[in-house]
């Protein structure tokens, strides 16, 4: 008798951590959201209940050109970024994972420096070189830059999944005769594609995320990207922020990131911790 | 850790034709790695090399923002200079002591929360029960988020008037009057460790479960058997299984912590409570114009991130599989 209560006792214990976990991870967006909905009249009363449903915030913020600009400039950038990580990444981890050479382990060791950067210590250098391409002001600029984070990340994962594949499967290709690059393209690209679906979800999310170069290195609203136009988002002075279209914006730009991450989870932890634990 | 074919080749079948035909094979495969290799080099290069070279370079000229191009060596006086009688140069300016001191403090206290939260989470998230899938996933948000969103979502929170923090704080008798947690002197730094924890622990929690799911069950089966308790099982054997995971983890994440930039200027601007050092270097470099001055900091950080990273490379050079 007693060891059940106490059983019960720890279990019931257990699952209100577990609720705590939940809260505390989930209740700041769920605050955003109910606080997107509020007209600004009712905002600076604190309701933990939606209470009322009025889409004036969204329809402001998607009203705005610049903002709508801003979401397409995201989504632009977002994926060429991916587009030539996982392309540059797919050819540079065959090399590494697949072929002995000479000075394979200093070029995987540059690759990790790279991705140990602090993105600031290139701010210069990297404003120079886009300011001489004629990219400064352009999302291009910025698709050129994130590649300082994107591919050192994905040619690392990328490496550690091309490992693993097995050995015959090349054995007969080389057999058949099949250059290197038909290797890649025929044999080995069928098989990488879970891997490249979790790099890339990593490297889009990286790239729709990044504040600094974005901040830096555009000037004019049209060409800005979405994390710069909702931190640049202002009122009339610093003490009277627009909160409910700030929030209107921020669910906007993070709603499809939490699908995203909702259905791919498991892609995204073994990505994760093959980035990580591998490197 | 890869076999490559080429290697092998000549021990199979004929003797002198195979072995002619396993160089040639391997010489082309060595050719296609190179050339497969250049344009992620050339990438790298363009975007990583040559601007932290000129990082370097500018850091010792009196480059302004309007046109880099146009720079004259000047020395280390932008690092230190003696001159009429006193030091000048950065590291003289006391407020780049102070968002070196903010770094750290910030670094420090924010891995150390996170890791052990991060822990917990991942202890509850490797208990079997109900629903642990969506609770994963669940976990996974404050991860997915971008820092720009979760910076102004805390700030909404932690509003002085009219935040549900201070709100809450004061319903439930904590405090009298609200909180001015990101203008506060005292406060802010931590309003931002707050952020930065809130966001990180799912990464964090994320590893180590990874590094739990893999961990033998025959000890915890004997130490079982054995009526040890639970918290002794988890300082004696979980522990001391899960710490290399928990140093990558935590290596990470410092790494991550020494450069941190967006959550700070979102939350605080370039208020000199919160100010670090990539907060210092970009504000020399864009607002004030002074490429010269930002480069010798970022050139510092630089130094002080590679220095951390030597160590723990030099440190960890096993567990990263690098020379397998």
């Amino acid at each position: 008798m007693n060891r059940t209560v106490l059983r019960l006792l720890k279990r019931l214990g257990f699952y209100a951590l577990i609720a705590v976990v939940l809260f505390y991870a989930i209740f700041p967006f769920y605050y955003a959201v109910v606080t997107s909905l509020k007209p600004s009249s009712e905002l600076f009363r604190v309701d933990f209940w939606p209470s009322s449903f009025d889409l004036v915030n969204y329809a402001r913020i998607l009203g705005e050109k610049s903002f709508v600009r801003a979401i397409l400039n995201s989504i632009l950038v977002s994926f060429s970024v991916v587009f030539i990580a996982l392309l540059l990444g797919l050819t540079a981890s065959y090399a590494l994972g697949r072929v002995r050479f000479r000075g394979r382990t200093s070029v995987l060791l540059i690759i990790l420096g790279v991705s140990m950067f602090p993105q600031v210590a290139v701010l210069s250098g990297l404003f120079e070189v886009i300011r001489v391409l004629d990219l400064y002001n352009n999302p291009a600029g910025l698709v050129l830059s994130y590649t300082i984070f994107t591919l050192p990340f994905t040619v690392w994962v990328l490496t550690t999944f091309m490992r693993q594949l097995p050995q015959e499967l090349e054995e007969a290709a080389i057999m058949d005769g099949a250059t290197p690059w038909i290797t890649i393209t025929r044999v080995f690209l069928p098989l990488m594609w879970p891997a490249m679906a979790t790099t890339g979800l990593l490297a889009f999310i990286a790239a729709w995320n990044e504040f600094l170069f974005a901040l830096t290195f555009t000037l004019t609203d049209d060409q800005r990207t979405v994390p710069v136009a909702i931190a640049l988002i202002s009122g009339g002075s610093q003490h009277e922020l627009p909160w409910g279209p700030i929030m209107a914006a921020s669910v906007t730009v993070t709603v499809p990131l939490v699908v995203l991450v909702m259905i791919f989870q498991r892609r995204i932890v073994s990505g994760l911790t093959a980035g990580a634990v591998k490197g | 850790m890869s076999h490559p074919v080429a290697e092998r080749a000549p021990h199979r079948g004929g003797a002198a034709k195979s072995g002619y035909r396993g160089t040639k094979v391997r010489r082309q495969r060595v050719r296609a790695a190179w050339l497969f290799l250049a344009p992620m080099l050339v990438a790298l290069a363009l975007v990583a090399g040559w601007p932290l070279l000129r990082t370097f370079y500018f850091s010792f000229t009196d480059a302004s923002l309007a046109d880099t191009g146009r720079a004259t060596l000047i020395g280390f006086e932008n690092y230190l200079v003696y001159d009429d009688g006193a030091w000048y140069g950065l590291l003289t300016d006391p407020v780049w002591w102070t968002s070196v001191w903010n770094t750290v403090f910030f670094s420090v206290t924010s891995v150390s929360l996170e890791v052990v939260f991060g822990v917990i989470v991942a202890l509850l998230l490797n208990a079997e029960f109900r629903g642990r899938m969506l609770v994963r996933a669940a976990v996974l948000i404050p991860w997915a988020i971008p820092t720009i969103v979760s910076a102004k979502m805390w700030a909404w929170m932690l509003n002085d008037q009219f935040g549900i923090i201070n709100h809450l704080l004061m319903m439930l008798g904590i405090i009298d009057a609200p909180l001015a947690w990101t203008a506060d002197a005292d406060l802010s730094m931590w309003a931002v460790i707050m952020v930065d924890v809130w966001k990180t622990i799912p990464f964090v929690a994320l590893l180590v479960l990874a590094a739990l799911q893999m961990l033998p069950s025959d000890c915890y089966e004997a130490a079982e058997v054995d009526g040890i308790h639970p918290v002794k099982v988890f300082f004696r054997v979980t522990l001391p299984l899960i710490t290399p995971a928990l140093m990558v983890a935590v290596i990470f994440r410092l790494l991550d912590a020494l450069r941190v930039f967006d959550v700070i200027y979102v939350l605080t601007s370039n208020s000199t409570n919160t100010m670090t050092m990539s907060i210092y270097a970009r504000q020399q470099l864009v607002e004030f114009q002074d490429v010269g001055y930002g480069s010798a900091a970022s050139t510092m950080l630089f130094l002080i991130i590679a220095l951390i990273t030597v160590l723990y490379l030099y440190l960890g050079r096993r567990q990263l599989g690098v020379d397998q």
